[in-house]
């Protein structure tokens, strides 16, 4: 397909691209400015009652008697109840995909019957007139239990000595084995073979607003409306539907403002399940809302991984194979309807990425364990795909005593190589690493930087300079879920109305979570319907008004919503003109619709202003020839479908300084060239890029759930569970290149995980080069301080 | 109590914290409740001029104070040249932050001329966002307290 | 999560208030700045049933120059004491302890008082209390009484304050140097570990917190001679409790860097 064929004259610009690549602020981020949002808790409905959890205190317990007779009493208390009653309204789940063969993982209902399996896992539900009168009779709930055995080990999950579900033989969820064939002769072969075992630490998303739903059921109607903070309103639709048992045309999501979301909230939940049952059952509006204790025992963790790499390659620096051995551990269920293997299965298609060897076998299990579960958070599996390959890349070049920066060139696959298949069987079209690694060197001045390093050597100040290289998974096709059996869909929708006045509305399935959805739906279709931006609304998370679509989720907004604003903006285009050509009696070719005006495209000489259009359209269609009818609302769809995935590619280095003494790291730089194609806003996709890096340094320096043996989560507060704050980071700078994708006439390409996934290899490679004179190295994250002193033998 | 310049007058629970009682009996949503354990500042109000945790306050202890909120700063224009900055710079995703955020970097703004980027990082180091990244945030109020950035 | 039901009471006069401790017995709480007692209530870590505000009780607030040293009121804020002259001229230990405290909105509301009477050996005004040996002014229904802040901490979040009691004031003796470090992940996180230290007369204090149940005097490394030495002698000191993220060891590791950092400046 061509590049897209966008309004000519850039309305107030002198771009050919109207407003695409312009750094233009978000209209909404006005009201969030004033404290005028509209978020799930700021929501006041008549007889909304409240929902409070009773979680179990244990990791693996059976539950004997739950004795609701104190909280039933007390005051404002509307109802308690077990998982058997709720289970009458809701049906279980299994989140296993056709596509991850193997998966499997056990009903999962929307409050534990018999059984809890992780510390946190809601066992009961009070309902009251009032969060603090919920709690009150959570607090009166008397439970009696019977203490099970745990498994909070990975290995010993894996070696599955106790079962945590029986019924399903082991604790093994998932496995997956590739092999190109070939490695051993490599390994064999190979001048150098480097190794090493790397940890990741279990994190969770720690969205500011914590999950939230309100659930309205209307008896009458046997319908039900959820105001629900989600990444994917029509996935939540369906769910509601299927489980609750209401046709699926009388369930409505409504999405309004959300408090981030990050992949926390594109997964269905137990708890939330259980809100919208309450409702049913309680012919009244309810509302939950996770409060940031319950938040750490209950929103998905991601990223507790232990995984083994080797690499072979030459005497020269040439890369001939990758080996993978991967344990990831999820908790005692796969999430619905994801699944929990993804994060495995991208760490095994990913690993080695940017890099042209041809030999790769890889392994790995996902196993359950006795903690909360896990599920995709940011950037999936990249973060460790990127980590485990630049760690051990950047092994291989100390021991060739090669400089990083020139093994890497060495070894990305070449710029003029594409489309390329990857050893793992992932397919590439078009990606820029060396275009990317030059920019990068350039832009921190990598030369003068070395020699920085060295001299402050000498005063015994200790500074490392890592880089990363990554790809990144953006615009997925149906490969990603739909042909595993989920009902998610890849495809979006956009729905643009001409409104008498002028005004463009614009409505489509991509949510808006504060990445900017809306203001770049807003700037696609200003250009390519050929009006100015202050004449854009943007509409978006409302199942009953936009377009069937998939939501917010793997880099995909941009990409596919955002080619099917412009799909549907130039139709829309189109049939305006055709208006105008009915009322103006001219040509339609000799027409063309800039700066909210209907212009002659010859001369620029203005023919008509939209609203006057507008009104004959609406008002005066009488004034029309009979056979006309004008179309001024028009929709569109796009699913990429040429590639599993639009690959992109990136590369990041961290600049700082470790105190040997204290092992404290303190960030001095971080850069982050990126090609995500098209770019649409800059400002926002520095912006994407930069809270991406700080979640990545999050995970590199400071996140982690600490679990105790018992299988207590034992650090679920905001004061032990460490989160970036402004004080320790860095200044990020940004660079792009913008290989565009040519299956869409956008070109854009995703960018939301960008720098979650490439940030902790790039700290990683920085601490250990800022070690290595020293003899330490590092490969268990957080890299806190307690782990660098060990390393450098002082405790 | 004086409610961003309103006075107001209420019987409630000695347990209701500040910022429950701005959002649930007064209505006013902009101040968030983000931890409830005094960690995260989403809850970041003015009582008698000085920033507070909303959530670390009683209600019953701010009898006969005058708080103000996002919502009475915006109204008044106080915050204007920060929501400015803010809007400019996407120094804000989500927004669930945002308005401590800004009563955090005013409280800054009112009591110094200048300030390093350290100052400003030290100052708003009680206010979690997980969206910018920080830098965003610290351009703005520094663009603001210093003119450039 | 919400806190559980309690009643409440701002008692005008000490006598009022002493008669509400005394009448609620163990179920009342002293409630001041509230930065740590909220929390605890809002995660339902205590049950109070009854929280007796002193913060309009007259005489607990005020900085006030003492003909050798300061007395500060138990109701002066964290704040209040980072921007006092007086503080920074005579107790600066003090003024540079502060801005370790959390974060300007806690600051603002947070009472030295508070963090005394709550003995948290992680929190920074007990260890510069007993590095300066203050003496903590103690009221109670039967008068006032004072008590050494060595003695005052006698066990994790456990002092010498009696039922009925309320901690009134501090009052801080001059020293020559006062030095306060501490290392801390993040900004205004409690410290791992930390460490003020005073020289007054030629004699060094290292008082750790962060180390123990309180606050810990290092006796041996104050009497060293030499750095070296007190490096060696500090493990006959300290032995710190392990927290989530460091073991005893390192703890003690980071302790000796602290100990060479305040060496060097007092």
């Amino acid at each position: 397909m061509a590049k897209a064929e966008l309004p000519l004259h850039a309305p107030g610009t002198q771009l050919d691209k109207g407003y695409i690549g312009q750094s233009v602020p978000r209209a909404n981020a006005q009201r969030l400015l004033q404290g005028r949002g509209s978020f799930i808790d700021d929501l006041r409905f008549p007889r909304l009652a409240h929902v409070a959890f009773f979680r179990s205190p244990y990791a693996h317990a059976r539950i004997k008697r739950l004795d609701f007779s104190k909280a039933s009493k007390a005051e404002g208390v509307i109802g308690v109840f077990d998982g058997r009653s709720v289970a009458e309204y809701c049906t279980p789940w299994v989140a296993v995909l056709a596509h991850l063969k193997g998966i499997k993982s056990p009903p999962q209902h929307a409050i534990a019957i018999e059984r809890a399996c992780w510390q946190g896992e809601a066992v009961a539900a009070a309902v009251a007139d009032s969060r603090s009168q919920a709690e009150d009779a959570v607090a009166r709930i008397e439970a009696e239990w019977e203490e099970l055995p745990v498994v909070v080990d990975m290995d010993e999950a894996l070696a599955g000595k106790r079962v945590i579900h029986p019924e399903l033989g082991d604790n093994i969820c998932f496995k997956r084995e590739l092999d190109t064939g070939g490695v051993d002769e490599a390994f064999a072969t190979a001048d150098v073979v480097v190794e090493d075992v790397f940890h990741f630490g279990r994190h969770t998303g720690v969205c500011l607003e914590g999950r939230a739903l309100l659930a309205d059921y209307n008896a009458a109607e046997h319908s039900l409306t959820v105001y629900h903070a989600t990444q994917a309103p029509h996935m939540m639709q369906d769910i509601f539907s299927r489980h609750l048992n209401i046709p699926e045309a009388n369930v409505r999501v409504i999405t309004k403002d959300v408090g981030g979301s990050y992949g926390i909230k594109v997964h269905v939940y137990a708890d939330e399940m259980a809100t919208a049952a309450l409702s049913v059952m309680l012919r009244r509006p309810v509302k939950f809302v996770a409060d940031r204790l319950e938040s750490f025992v209950s929103d998905i963790h991601a990223r507790e991984h232990k995984a083994k790499v080797r690499l072979a390659c030459t005497s020269s620096g040439e890369i001939l194979a990758f080996e993978l051995d991967d344990l990831t551990a999820i908790g005692p269920y796969s999430v619905y309807p994801r699944t929990s293997g993804i994060e495995g299965n991208q760490v095994v298609n990913l690993t080695g990425g940017p890099y042209r060897h041809q030999k790769y076998r890889a392994k790995m299990h996902v196993v359950f364990t006795n903690k909360n579960v896990t599920c995709q958070y940011r950037a999936v599996g990249h973060p460790i795909a990127v980590a485990l390959t630049e760690g051990i890349v950047d092994l291989a070049a100390q021991k060739l005593g090669m400089d990083v920066a020139e093994f890497r060139r060495k070894n990305l696959i070449p710029d003029d190589a594409y489309p390329y298949t990857f050893p793992s069987g992932i397919k590439f079209e078009k990606l820029s690493h060396h275009k990317s690694l030059n920019k990068l060197l350039q832009l921190m001045d990598y030369q003068k930087l070395r020699e920085e390093q060295l001299r402050l050597r000498k005063n015994n100040i200790y500074r490392g300079i890592g880089l990363a290289a990554m790809i990144e998974v953006t615009n997925p096709s149906p490969a990603f879920y739909g042909v595993g059996g989920a009902r998610i869909s890849a495809q979006d929708g956009a729905t643009l109305r001409l409104e008498p006045t002028g005004m463009l509305t614009v409505m489509c399935s991509v949510t808006e979570q504060g990445q900017g959805t809306e203001a770049v739906f807003a700037q696609v279709a200003a250009s390519a319907v050929g009006v100015t931006l202050d004449k854009v609304r943007v509409i978006t998370g409302d199942t009953a008004v936009t377009p069937y679509g998939g939501g917010t989720w793997a880099s995909r907004g941009a990409g596919i919503g955002g080619e099917a604003v412009l799909l549907a903006g130039r139709a829309l285009r189109s049939n305006v003109l055709d208006v105008a050509s009915q009322i103006l009696k001219a040509d339609k070719a000799t027409l063309d619709i800039l700066n909210n005006e209907i212009i002659n495209r010859l001369t620029l000489e203005t023919r008509m202003p939209l609203a006057e259009l507008g009104r004959v359209a609406y008002f005066r269609p009488d004034t029309l020839p009979i056979d006309f009818q004008s179309e001024l609302t028009v929709t569109r769809h796009y699913t990429p479908r040429q590639y599993g995935f639009t690959f992109t590619n990136g590369i990041q280095a961290s600049w700082l300084e470790v105190d040997p003494d204290t092992g404290f790291v303190r960030l001095l730089k971080h850069w982050c060239v990126e090609d995500a194609g098209t770019l649409i806003n800059p400002m926002l996709v520095d912006e994407q890029i930069r809270g991406g890096v700080v979640q990545g340094i999050g995970a590199a320096l400071f996140e982690e759930c600490l679990y105790g043996p018992d299988g207590q989560l034992l650090n679920g507060n905001m004061a032990d569970y460490l989160v970036p704050m402004a004080g320790e980071m860095c200044d990020i700078v940004c660079a792009h290149l913008e290989t565009p994708t040519r299956q869409s006439q956008l070109g854009a390409k995703g960018v939301g995980e960008a720098g979650t996934a490439g940030a902790p290899a790039a700290v990683m490679n920085a601490i250990n080069d800022a070690l290595a004179p020293l003899g330490a190295r590092v490969t268990a994250m957080p890299f806190t301080p307690q782990r660098i002193l060990k390393a450098l033998g002082k405790v | 109590m004086t409610v961003n310049g309103s006075p107001v007058r209420r019987r409630i629970p000695a347990r209701q914290h500040l910022v429950d009682f701005l959002r649930e009996e007064l209505g006013l949503t902009g101040s968030h409740i983000g931890c409830e354990h005094g960690v995260c500042g989403a809850c970041t109000v003015r009582v008698d001029g000085d920033i507070v945790r909303g959530c670390l306050m009683l209600a019953v202890q701010a009898n006969g104070c005058k708080v103000d909120t996002i919502e009475g700063l915006s109204d008044s224009g106080e915050l204007e040249a920060l929501q400015k900055a803010f809007h400019e710079r996407n120094a804000l995703q989500c927004g669930f932050c945002t308005p401590g955020m800004l009563m955090a970097a005013q409280d800054l703004v009112l009591q110094k001329a200048r300030c390093s980027r350290e100052e400003i990082k030290r100052h708003i180091s009680g206010n979690y966002c997980r969206c910018t990244g920080y830098q965003a945030i610290v351009d703005a109020i520094e663009q603001v307290l210093n003119g450039q950035g | 999560m919400k806190a559980p039901s309690f009643a409440y009471a701002r008692p005008g006069t000490l006598a009022e208030a002493f008669d509400l401790l005394e009448r609620h017995g163990e179920g009342a709480r002293i409630l001041a700045g509230g930065q740590s007692l909220i929390p605890s209530l809002n995660m339902r870590l205590s049950s109070p049933e009854l929280l007796v505000d002193i913060t309009g009780l007259a005489g607990l607030s005020g900085i006030e120059s003492l003909p050798k040293g300061l007395r500060i009121g138990a109701l002066v804020t964290h704040a209040q004491i980072e921007r006092s002259p007086e503080v920074k001229r005579h107790a600066p230990l003090l003024a540079q302890a502060a801005p370790h405290i959390a974060h300007p909105a806690i600051r603002n509301r947070g009472t030295l008082g508070g963090s005394l009477a709550l003995a948290d050996p992680a929190a920074e005004y007990p260890a510069c209390a007993v590095a300066l040996d203050a003496t903590l002014v103690i009221a109670g229904k039967k008068g006032e009484r004072r008590v050494k802040a060595g003695a005052f901490f006698k066990g994790l979040f456990e002092t010498d304050l009696r039922p009925g009691e309320i901690l009134a004031a501090a009052e801080f003796p001059p020293a020559d140097k006062a030095v306060f470090v501490e290392l801390a992940r993040r900004h205004g996180d409690y410290a791992i570990i930390g460490l003020a230290g005073t020289q007054a007369a030629s004699r060094k204090r290292f008082v750790f917190l962060g180390a123990g149940a309180t606050p810990i005097l290092a006796v041996n490394a104050s009497k060293a001679s030499s750095l070296e030495e007190a490096r060696e002698v500090l493990g006959k000191d300290l032995d710190p409790p392990a927290d989530l993220y460091h073991s005893s060891a390192t703890k003690l590791h980071l302790a000796r860097v602290l100990l060479e950092r305040a060496w060097n400046k007092l």
